[in-house]
């Protein structure tokens, strides 16, 4: 009884001022994540600068769940470095290892070939149809640091929505319900 | 005054921003590590060198390679990817960097390496540019952590030219 009798008690005894003081918070709340996102964005120069590792083509070295940081600088792409790349007509980015480089002199441009290193041959299969290398455009950016497991909380709530609801529900109770 | 909640939320929070600061000092920790790497690669075959169909050169060849990778391990190291690369330059391309083998090393006491093997990935050119080609062969490794940031380097190791001639 004691902590939902509470919790009815103190959504009861919300006055106009409170619940103004809340609304305020809870936006400080969702922009200041906002900030984080794009200041993250803007320093790493990768317009999405944290992925979740979703297949186990990079085993040992990246299991599923595993979150990676990005960072695209200048720097040109070297075979041996973990780059995350889209393949035009598939909607989610891959992240492979670069065992090719072509480059040319005058325009700079690069052929990259690539592959999982849990995977048996390269990559063209997974290319766009005919497609034989991986131009400087189709890079996000090169994984630069990782951290293991926190990719799993992203991946069961796509997986099951029910728990994000339940999340999200259970987060605004709790912020309607402090008095701070 | 606390709720249980309450509680819950802080003792999560700390933990959570503990173990950012203790992934944060590994990181820091493994950046004042300075390895000392020795290695030695060298070509003894080249099995078969022709032109492609669609007119680039391939190559497939053996080589030895000894190297001694222990010094890059420390205590939050998950692996260390190990591979060769032949590099060389030519009238198209001013790098090209061709991957020839690699292999993963789980840990320290499998990082003194003496092989003999065949290239995994054969050299395929862009084109047909490999006749008589001074190429390099250089070692790269990719230090892994438990978390945190990555580590790259590189050591080049020997140079071999390819023969003025196709083998078949």
């Amino acid at each position: 009884m004691g902590f939902i009798g509470d919790t009815v008690e103190s959504i009861r005894s919300i006055q106009i001022r409170q619940v103004l003081a809340q609304i305020i918070s809870l936006g400080m709340i969702v922009t200041s994540a906002l900030i984080i996102w794009k200041g993250l964005m803007v320093a790493t120069g990768s317009e999405s600068p944290v992925v979740v590792v979703l297949s186990g083509s990079m085993e040992p070295g990246f299991k599923r769940g595993d979150i990676l940081f990005l960072h695209m600088s200048k720097d040109p792409i070297r075979t041996g470095e973990i780059v995350v790349f889209n393949i035009d007509g598939r909607e989610i980015p891959i992240v492979h290892r670069v065992i090719k480089v072509h480059e040319r002199e005058e325009s700079a441009e690069v052929d990259i070939l690539t592959k999982g290193d849990n995977n048996f041959g390269d990559d063209r299969l997974l290319y766009a149809h005919g497609q034989l290398w991986l131009h400087q455009h189709h890079i996000m950016g090169r994984a630069v640091g990782f951290l293991p497991y926190v990719g799993w909380v992203t991946i069961i709530m796509t997986e099951k929505p029910f728990i994000k609801y339940l999340l999200i529900g259970a987060l605004g109770l709790l912020v309607i319900t402090s008095k701070e | 005054m606390h709720s249980w909640v309450q509680r819950l939320l802080t003792t999560a929070t700390t933990a959570a921003l503990l173990l950012l600061a203790a992934c944060c000092a590994a990181s820091a920790l493994d950046a004042f590590h300075v390895p000392s790497v020795q290695a030695q690669a060298h070509v003894t075959k080249i099995n078969r060198f022709h032109k492609q169909l669609n007119g680039n050169d391939k190559v497939t060849l053996t080589f030895n390679l000894s190297a001694n990778l222990e010094s890059l391990f420390t205590w939050s190291t998950k692996q260390v990817f190990v591979f060769l690369t032949a590099e060389y330059e030519n009238s198209k391309n001013s790098l090209n960097q061709v991957s020839l083998w690699d292999h993963i090393i789980p840990d320290k006491d499998k990082a003194n390496l003496q092989v003999e093997v065949k290239s995994k990935y054969p050299l395929i050119d862009q084109g047909s540019s490999l006749r008589g080609k001074k190429v390099q062969l250089v070692l790269h490794w990719h230090v892994m952590p438990k978390a945190g940031v990555m580590i790259r380097d590189r050591m080049a190791l020997s140079e071999f030219n390819l023969p003025d001639s196709y083998t078949s």
